[in-house]
């Protein structure tokens, strides 16, 4: 993990991945030099870390970081914070990468797959950081594509298939909505790293719930049938929004209380004042401790699938 | 090399680095773009460059990482270490002037300033409070949103009513 001075490769890959055709955009004309920047990524991981196929997983995100754990922060709780943070961000944007072709527009799906992208960057961030704080030193691949669904953290919501658009969209509007409350406050996290992380973090997220918000007004405040669509899928949410508070890493109160101040405020826009009914009780953290529904295995078989098939190929 | 002063080392290191176009925005250096954090050269000769990521997702980081340090290896340096540095985080504030100005001239509408926050939660608005973005092309404010999010995570899409051409707009973060 201790990052290595950068030297130019001395072996040579088997196949040398083609640089990807990229049209140039209306109006700009590429700079000198661009043509090669994917050879110089192909040169430069040329050795057993070549894996570069199975997405972006070529590099660690958090290299040349300092990513000692300070004194005084506890690795494990840190670890399994960062665990579960990621596993939501991974397995959502799972979910979100599954409307492209799909959705209703063409604009939508462009949104719906950036949304997905933030969070697995910010999966990635933090895998990494968990591979550190847990005493393992597993890079991201070991998190996302050589577990299986019992050692998952994620809540059950993240995993539920996406239905239609109406609860995609309720869906993100309660995730990005309790995420945002949660990693606004860990941008004072003690760790230097996750601060980091989180800080990153909120405003990409303050655009998430922004694009789920103006949806949900513009559904629930739209025709009788997108009204109806929104109402159904906020009662096929609710059940598992105890799950989700249950699972408030730090400050649980204030977390659930802006979290449901800002549901409040989008369903009375939309209106659907009343239609997501808040349970007093918190609820068992069914997903936080490994207990899934019969839905994230099979989604989880689909992204490991390839790594699993060949697990030290390279290309 | 090892007798040019070390000053002067970390400047041809730092012209070396500032040059290498952003994979996605072609148009803009690193430096343009704010992400070239800092190039310096060690007492051992080692030349280590910071870059940060612009959003986290940022497919591209692996690209400006292997970029920066082929660029510097051609210039003459042999060992290259190129950092990732988290905090603080970018913002389209960073874009320098002369990004600015490449990016208007590219058409795409370069970014306002960023939202500046406080303590306290993120307030979420509602409603029409959109920022007047003036078309790159006729340069009228006659414009409006047609997708928060486009081909890159940090643009998205406008029309202008005035000359009815589509843009692209980096969005403030
Ligand atoms: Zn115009």
């Amino acid at each position: 993990m201790s990052p290595a001075p950068e030297t130019p490769g001395t072996s040579q890959a088997a196949v040398t991945p083609e640089p990807p055709e990229s049209p140039a955009a209306p109006g700009s004309s590429p700079a000198a030099g661009t043509d090669h920047v994917y050879l110089s990524l192909a040169e430069e991981h040329d050795d057993d870390s070549g894996r570069w196929a199975f997405g972006t997983g070529f590099t660690d995100p958090l290299h040349g970081v300092d990513t000692a754990v300070p004194p005084g922060v506890d690795g494990a709780a840190l670890a399994s914070l960062c665990l579960e943070l990621a596993d939501d961000a991974l397995v959502q944007a799972q979910r979100l990468a599954e409307w492209c072709t799909r959705a209703p527009e063409l604009e939508e799906e462009v949104a719906l797959a950036n949304i997905g992208l933030d969070l697995l960057g910010q999966a990635r961030l933090l895998y990494a950081r968990c591979g550190r704080a847990d005493g393992t030193d597993r890079g991201e691949d070991a998190y996302a594509y050589f577990r299986d669904p019992a050692d998952f953290r994620n809540v059950t919501l993240a995993e539920l298939p996406n239905g239609d658009f109406a609860f995609s969209i309720v869906r993100l509007l309660v995730l990005s909505t309790w995420r945002l409350a949660v990693l606004h406050r860990l941008t004072g996290a003690q760790d230097p790293v996750l601060a980091a992380v989180a800080a990153k973090a909120v405003p990409e997220l303050t655009y998430h719930r922004q694009y789920a918000a103006q949806w949900a007004v513009r559904l629930g405040d739209g025709t009788e049938e997108s009204h109806r669509r929104m109402r159904a899928a906020l009662a096929q949410v609710a059940p598992y929004l105890p799950e989700v508070f249950a699972s408030s890493p730090a400050d649980g109160a204030a977390v659930r209380a802006e979290t449901v101040s800002v549901l409040e405020q989008v369903l009375a826009e939309a209106e659907l004042a009343g239609a997501l009914p808040v349970p007093d009780e918190p609820g068992s953290a069914d997903g936080r401790e490994g207990r899934h529904t019969a839905h994230l295995a099979p989604l989880l078989a689909e992204l490991q699938q390839v790594a699993r098939a060949h697990p030290e190929a390279t290309w | 090399m090892v007798s040019a002063p070390a000053v002067e080392q970390e400047r041809r290191a730092r012209e070396a680095a500032a040059r290498v176009p952003d994979p996605e925005l072609p148009m803009l250096t690193l430096a343009d773009l704010g992400v070239l954090r800092g190039v310096r050269v060690e007492p051992g000769g080692a030349v280590v460059a910071e870059l940060t990521p612009t959003y986290s997702g940022c497919p591209a980081m692996a690209e400006m990482r292997a970029d920066v340090a082929a660029r510097l290896r051609a210039a003459g340096f042999a060992r290259v270490e190129v950092r990732t540095v988290l905090d603080p985080p970018w913002s389209t504030d960073l874009i320098t002037a002369e990004g600015r100005r490449k990016l208007a001239a590219h058409g795409i509408a370069p970014p306002g300033p960023a939202p500046r926050r406080t303590g306290g939660p993120v307030p979420l608005v509602l409603g029409a409070t959109r920022h007047a973005v003036e078309c790159p092309r006729c340069g009228s404010a006659d414009t409006e949103e047609t997708s928060h999010f486009s081909a890159t995570a940090c643009k998205s899409l406008w029309r202008c009513c005035a000359c009815r051409e589509p843009f692209e707009h980096v969005k403030e973060l």
